[in-house]
């Protein structure tokens, strides 16, 4: 079974790290994250940009474009996608066909920071 | 992360909202610092036993609203008080207070104590001094040494600012929406006027001051996520990430000036240019431009630039000119001549920066790069008067150092042919 891992922290805080700091978490981070790729076992890694940076597609009809993360709590979080996209124009573009396919709830599009693809075994 | 560590980290960002509401509560910014410092003693204490609250600002809020209450209680009856037990079972309280901490007064509370620095009556460095100490939280000696003053001169430049602003009145009822653009606007200046301070050091002073680069984009980050859908606040924060996004790379290890075709871009730090980026991005979608977005824009231009060679003049130019008309100044009109020689050559370029002589006859920048035009052209012996006057009016040591090479450059050049082989 696959498991997503998903990171919660208060972005303030982190934010507030300073660069010494925030690089000794990612090393130690890293010893983890070498041990679960030398054994085969790590799928992608993303480190997304900050809330700041994102923007929200409601997938009402029509789609309402938001700045600013998605805010609700009624809603769970299902799934994700990693796009690779020109700009936001083209991301928006892309969260709008697929809640075309899929209408209702919302898409939050986050650009990614850092990505590891990771080295799954088949 | 130690125990403490994290109890600073969410003092630090819990403050400006903390400080904001207890300013609402007794409007009296000495009494609501007071109180946030009482609350603070109370979470050192506190949260290393029963593990941090839900929600730290509005904990904060509740504690230093009931101590600062019991306070002045104390003082009208003289009475003995009840000690911690009657603030120690905060959960339900914090419950409440959590609610009533709604997005609308939450951003007012923290847009008010920044508006309140910006005063128009203080002159921008009280601004600057007042904002890092009371919203930011640095101490007087850690601004003092941003400043490059002594920490009694700065305790005297914040106290004289807190007085003024005492005497001003604030308004605290909630801003309608024009006020709110007003205070938006001042604020981001202010902010602006911060990152300056930092970014503005010469290189032998650049890691002192760097954390008023730091604090700045902090406080650019906060005010966006309070207004996420004001695309100036984006090209704001946009265009601080950019620039700090090259501090690394912009002074030599004698602490002269790199110049930005000379600097070592895998030097440039690439998350807070992927951050900058993406907020440009974000920002542009709202098809309203103003001066913080096209300055951004014109840093982003720069930093999408692998190499030099492949910065795209054109479009920098195109920016300025936008930028010449939304706000114009001769100093943007010197930036702009700058792509200008890139475009369409030196030439071009001086006949555009002539006409600002009178205005720029003391701007170390002009001369400057009126010299390094008059170089390009051949015009070498313009080009030492101009480069002469640069530094003289040289700001830094570090500026001095840059013009100085341009001289050295130009006396080589002048030598005979045999000499200059060696």
């Amino acid at each position: 079974m696959l498991y997503a891992i998903l990171c919660y922290h208060d972005e303030d805080t982190v934010g507030s790290w300073t660069k010494e700091q925030d690089a000794a978490v990612m090393t130690k981070l890293a010893v983890v994250q070498e041990k679960l790729a030398k054994q085969g076992r790590l799928g992608p890694v993303a480190r997304l940009l900050p809330t700041t940076a994102a923007t929200t597609v409601r997938k009402d009809d029509p789609p309402l474009v938001l700045d600013g993360p998605y805010a609700e709590t009624k809603e769970q979080l299902l799934g994700f996608y990693v796009v690779d996209c020109k700009n936001l124009d083209e991301a928006v573009d892309v969260a709008r066909e697929l809640g075309a396919a899929n209408p209702g709830g919302a898409y939050e599009i986050r650009p990614v920071g850092l990505l590891q693809s990771g080295s799954l075994e088949q | 992360m130690t125990d403490t560590a994290w109890i600073d980290a969410a003092l630090t960002s819990a403050r400006p909202q903390a400080v904001g509401a207890l300013l609402r509560y007794f409007r009296n910014l000495d009494t609501a610092e007071e109180a946030f410092q009482n609350a603070c003693l109370r979470a050192l204490k506190s949260w290393p036993q029963n593990g941090p609250p839900r929600d730290p600002a509005a904990w904060l809020i509740m504690v230093g609203r009931n101590v600062a209450i019991d306070d002045i209680r104390r003082s009208r009856k003289q009475e003995a008080l009840p000690e911690d037990a009657a603030i120690s079972d905060l959960d339900d309280a914090e419950e409440q207070l959590a609610e009533r901490l709604d997005g609308s007064h939450y951003r007012d509370d923290i847009l008010r104590l920044l508006f309140i620095c910006c005063h128009p009556d203080l002159p921008a460095t009280q601004q600057i001094a007042l904002a890092l100490r009371i919203v930011s939280g640095l101490s007087v000696k850690q601004i003092a040494r941003a400043f490059l003053v002594s920490e009694a001169a700065m305790e005297q430049r914040i106290t004289r600012a807190k007085a003024r602003v005492a005497d001003a009145s604030v308004p605290f009822e909630t801003p309608g929406a024009v006020e709110r653009t007003e205070r938006l606007s001042a604020v981001a200046a202010m902010i602006y006027l911060i990152f300056n301070e930092g970014y503005s050091a010469s290189g032998d002073t650049a890691e002192i001051r760097s954390p008023l680069c730091e604090e700045a984009i902090r406080l650019a980050r906060l005010l966006l996520r309070l207004f996420q859908s004001e695309p100036e606040i984006m090209g704001l924060t946009a265009l601080l990430l950019l620039q700090h996004a090259r501090s690394a790379a912009r002074f030599d290890v004698d602490g002269a000036v790199i110049l930005l075709d000379d600097q070592d871009r895998l030097l440039w730090n690439k998350g807070l240019i992927a951050e900058g980026l993406a907020l440009i991005d974000k920002a542009v979608r709202h098809r309203r431009s103003g001066p913080y977005q096209i300055q951004a824009a014109i840093a982003a231009l720069h930093a999408r630039a692998e190499k030099p060679e492949e910065t795209d003049w054109t479009q920098i130019d195109l920016l300025y000119g936008a930028l010449e008309i939304m706000q114009p100044s001769p100093v943007v009109t010197l930036n702009r001549a700058v792509a200008v020689s890139k475009v369409r050559g030196p030439q071009a370029a001086l006949d555009m920066i002539e006409p600002l002589e009178a205005r720029l006859s003391n701007y170390f920048h002009f001369f400057g790069v009126r010299g390094a035009f008059l170089m390009q052209l051949g015009r070498n012996d313009e080009a030492r008067t101009a480069f002469d006057r640069a530094i003289a009016l040289a700001n830094t040591s570090a500026e001095a150092a840059h013009i100085r090479m341009h001289l050295d450059r130009l006396q080589r050049d002048s030598q005979p042919r045999g000499k200059k082989a060696k």
